[in-house]
């Protein structure tokens, strides 16, 4: 077994594991933690694809921004979880039916007998000089140009609705009105008495 | 060597982990909404994988594009469980019957 294959092997059943873990576990914020392990070990197969400029956006735009995110929404809602395990126990075996059926067809049509390196030879290994991020980006910003543009569009309606979403105008927060200070008279404020020295 | 198939067979391992996820967390939407991410990626894996295989980048264009729109429906989808928890005080799927659909 050649070191890159052990290397595959070890990120693969690292990352499964993961996932299984990020099902099956109780609590959603470990939940959250191992999705980030999978996440991590996938981006490590990631690099073994040369495909480097997305492995280091997965590590940073993806577990830095989105699963943070979600630690953050996990950990500010205060969940009762003991309803949330009702009909684990029961949909286990259908999960499980389903999930072999799923995988033992798909090795059946993905198998070494029409993916293997006979019918797809790995491509020789590009040479040190090669910029990954480079050829990316010379696609992305001629051929790709429009949906890159509408990509960035689809972020800024993702902010607008968050926000959108989730802000609130709570009735007991004090804030001040501008118009209404401007529009102050003098003799609302200050009432000047006349009164003998004493 | 590592082939394609490697590859492919390990994107449906994940695929068919999230898919059980989703039969058995259909209680928890937090659950719910990971499994998804964990789908997306595994079709970002056999994306990245053809891409190399095949010696194309449009492949990796296209994962890109996921990851956009992925991050977008995640920012979504977690405002939604924010309000959701706020005026109902629950996550539970089985709760969310106001629609009565």
């Amino acid at each position: 077994m050649s070191f890159e294959l052990f290397v595959f092997y070890l990120f693969a059943a690292i990352m499964l594991f993961a996932a299984f873990r990020v099902i099956t576990v109780r609590n959603p914020v470990h939940a959250a933690l191992f999705l980030v392990l999978a996440f991590a070990s996938s981006s490590a197969l990631w690099l073994l694809l040369e495909a480097e400029f997305l492995a280091i956006t997965l590590i940073l735009v993806y577990v830095g921004a989105v699963l943070v995110l979600f630690l953050f929404v996990v950990m500010m809602l205060d969940i009762n979880l003991t309803p949330l395990r009702e009909g684990f126990i029961r949909y286990l075996p259908v999960a499980v039916l389903i999930a072999i059926v799923m995988v033992a067809q798909m090795v059946m049509v993905l198998g070494p007998q029409r993916f293997g390196l006979d019918q797809m030879p790995a491509p020789p290994r590009q040479p040190a000089t090669y910029s990954n991020t480079e050829e990316l980006g010379l696609l992305l910003y001629t051929e790709y140009l429009y949906p890159f543009e509408i990509a960035a569009l689809i972020l800024l309606v993702a902010i607008i609705a968050a926000i959108a979403l989730t802000m609130r105008k709570r009735p007991e927060t004090k804030y001040q009105n501008p118009g209404e200070q401007v529009t102050v008279k003098k003799q609302e404020r200050l009432r000047i008495v006349k009164m003998d020295s004493e | 060597m590592i082939s394609l198939s490697h590859y492919l067979i390990l994107g449906a391992m994940l695929f068919s982990l999230s898919v059980a996820g989703i039969f058995i967390n259909r209680k928890n939407v937090i659950v719910l909404l990971m499994s998804i991410e964990l789908m997306l990626l595994a079709v970002n894996m056999n994306f990245i994988a053809f891409s190399h295989y095949l010696q194309d980048l449009a492949g990796q264009v296209f994962v890109f594009f996921i990851l956009t729109v992925a991050a977008a429906e995640a920012a979504i989808g977690l405002a939604i469980l924010v309000v959701l928890f706020r005026n109902k005080n629950t996550i539970n799927v089985s709760d969310l019957d106001a629609m009565k659909g």
